[in-house]
């Protein structure tokens, strides 16, 4: 048998020369490979191999050749290895085969025992983590200089303040839809006028809170779980508390206060562009005037489904600043935790706002408000 | 043979000149060495080399062909001729030590992935890893053993040349002293031509053949013995206060 790479000769009885041509390398092994393999050589083959007439070789066809000649036994390989001998010698000794001691293939009892000591270890993380929150809460109460004003303000300024446009948008938009779907139902009964107890309840009770907590459970979370999650990546956490910043009182607590602050005064905002996106819809559809809209408001609609909209607000904002800090903090070293941990941050924080949400819904009916 | 060849290459960020155009050419088959202080503008010319930094002024040949003017296959068909070891490793995070050694292999060879591994493993060995490292990932690796995995992945495609940007810089003296009786012995073997960059004055004395420093011109370009027999105090300083 020979090709351009190579020359099999059969000496006598399961003895072959085997001579090495041209220039061995990473692209042209492959099929040299494969050629090799149909040969008939058994495991007691013996071989004389000949580099001599081998232009060129690189180490992945060496590693072949140590791979290959391993196949055989020891004492039946004879190695002329002429230039490459150095080369050969060097990967010889640094040779190592692929096989690893793998343990066996984990049961499924095995895997569900795993994920659910992995669930129960993450929540009692979880539990652990709102604990410090509420201890440096009470502690930066009684020490009110701890407080980092000029950081929360900050915070507010890039998670309420940048986020009006895009609040008052949507709650306009959600305002017109829900009194243009109305108006066609009322119209039928020629109940044109309950248009304004319909959209305020619904609005101030419900759709603003929840609207806007959803909207900034997807601004914010993710943007506190990136930001914090960098920092851990950098080292900048652990910095800090070599320098006695407590990342509590540094990093968590300032954007807690911001959204407790900011998401009520988001909600009345919401309630605002909502209620007047229906009262477009009142005066074009069914023509109810902004006065008597408005008057009606007044005289039908009870303050306190707003003040329920807004009571709200301020565990949405708790529940979304603390899942995504904690989420940033689970950020492990690598590129691809960032990522994993907003998705899961915002998707957490905007499910538990809902489910807030309709845990609130049932209480308050049930007590009668 | 001149491998590499840079000409009046002068480059500038903002008002900070780094390099006053500067020439200098590597051998084929040398351990060739780029010196200078912090800041001086190491990393930025090798990166020019590498075609990561592009060039304000000047040219860079490699292997006789100039950089700045490839079409794509071109200079798809350089970049497989080198290989960078950056100076963090900047391995994927997203891949285990053995994948990291191999994406080369897999994406530019049809070898058959037993022999990619094989490869891998061997590659593994040579820069000293143990085998049990090899399914973890670089988030669970220690800074100078990210490191000797970037070289293995540099190593694993048979580069013509390597550039190291620091490969002892992180690493215990031993693991130092191994790495430089490699890089000598991979020379010695593989005919690559190595281009390193350092700081390390054991590195300076045994391993490079030829080295030039750098401020803002270059201001010494020879081998060891003529820079110790040199009377720039600036080159004297360098290579015997620095680092002991």
């Amino acid at each position: 048998m020979q090709n351009s790479y190579f020359e099999l000769i059969q000496i006598e009885n399961n003895t072959f020369s085997f001579s090495l041509f041209n220039n061995w390398n990473n692209q042209t092994l492959s099929s040299t490979i494969k050629e090799l393999e149909n040969q008939n050589l058994s495991k007691e083959s013996k071989l004389i191999v000949d580099f001599q007439g081998l232009s060129e070789c690189d180490n992945s066809a060496i590693i072949y050749l140590i791979s290959f000649f391993r196949t055989f036994q020891e004492q039946n390989i004879t190695l002329h290895l002429d230039k490459y001998e150095d080369i050969y010698r060097f990967y010889e000794k640094h040779y190592q085969d692929n096989s690893l001691d793998m343990k066996d293939e984990e049961s499924t009892l095995e895997r569900i025992g795993k994920k659910v000591y992995e669930a129960y270890k993450e929540s009692i993380n979880f539990i652990d983590f709102v604990g410090k929150v509420f201890y440096y809460f009470i502690y930066s109460l009684f020490n009110p200089k701890k407080i980092r004003f000029q950081a929360m303000l900050k915070y507010i300024d890039t998670s309420a303040i940048n986020a009006l446009l895009i609040v008052g948008l949507t709650s306009f938009l959600v305002g017109v839809v829900i009194a243009y779907q109305g108006a066609v139902q009322l119209e039928k009964f020629g109940a044109n006028i309950f248009i304004v107890e319909m959209i305020c309840i619904t609005m101030f009770r419900e759709i603003a809170p929840l609207v806007t907590a959803i909207v900034i459970a997807g601004r914010s979370a993710s943007s506190y779980t990136a930001e914090i999650g960098a920092m851990k990546i950098t080292d900048e956490i652990d910095a800090m508390r070599t320098m006695d910043f407590e990342p509590m009182l540094f990093l968590v607590l300032p954007r807690i206060f911001a959204l407790v602050i900011s998401l009520p005064l988001l909600v009345f905002f919401a309630d605002i562009i909502g209620i007047f996106g229906g009262m477009v819809i009142a005066y074009l559809d069914l023509d109810v005037t902004f006065t008597e809209f408005i008057l009606r408001m007044g005289q039908e609609v009870p303050l306190k489904h707003l003040l329920i909209g807004v009571f709200k607000s301020v565990f949405f904002g708790i529940v979304i600043a603390i899942i995504g800090c904690y989420r940033g903090f689970q950020v492990q070293n690598n590129t691809t935790s960032i990522g994993k941990y907003t998705t899961k941050s915002v998707v957490n924080a905007i499910f538990v706002v809902i489910a807030l949400n309709a845990i609130f819904s049932v209480i308050l009916t049930q007590i009668g408000i | 043979m001149e491998i590499v060849k840079v000409n009046n290459l002068s480059t500038i960020f903002g008002k900070n000149i780094v390099h006053d155009d500067i020439s200098f050419h590597i051998n084929e088959k040398e351990i060739f060495g780029i010196l200078g202080g912090s800041g001086s503008g190491k990393t930025v010319l090798v990166k020019q080399i590498v075609m990561l930094d592009s060039i304000q002024k000047g040219s860079i040949e490699i292997l006789g062909e100039d950089i700045s003017d490839l079409d794509l296959n071109q200079s798809q068909d350089l970049k497989q001729q080198f290989s960078y070891l950056f100076q963090f490793g900047a391995l994927y995070s997203f891949l285990n030590v053995i994948e990291n050694i191999s994406v080369m292999l897999k994406e530019y060879t049809d070898l058959p992935a037993d022999l990619i591994e094989k490869i891998a493993y061997t590659n593994l060995e040579i820069v000293g890893l143990p085998k049990s490292c090899a399914l973890l990932y670089p988030s669970q690796l220690s800074g100078g053993m990210k490191k000797r995995v970037a070289l293995a992945r540099s190593l694993a495609m048979q580069p013509r040349i390597l550039f190291l940007d620091e490969p002892t810089s992180g690493l215990d003296p031993v693991s130092t002293q191994k790495i430089n009786e490699l890089i000598i012995q991979l020379r010695n073997m593989l005919n690559i031509t190595i281009v390193v960059i350092t700081h390390d004055l054991e590195t300076i004395k045994t391993v490079l053949d030829r080295f030039i420093i750098l401020k803002q011109k270059i201001i010494f370009d020879g081998n060891i013995t003529q820079a110790l027999n040199s009377q720039d105090k600036f080159i004297k300083d360098f290579l015997t206060n620095k680092g002991k």
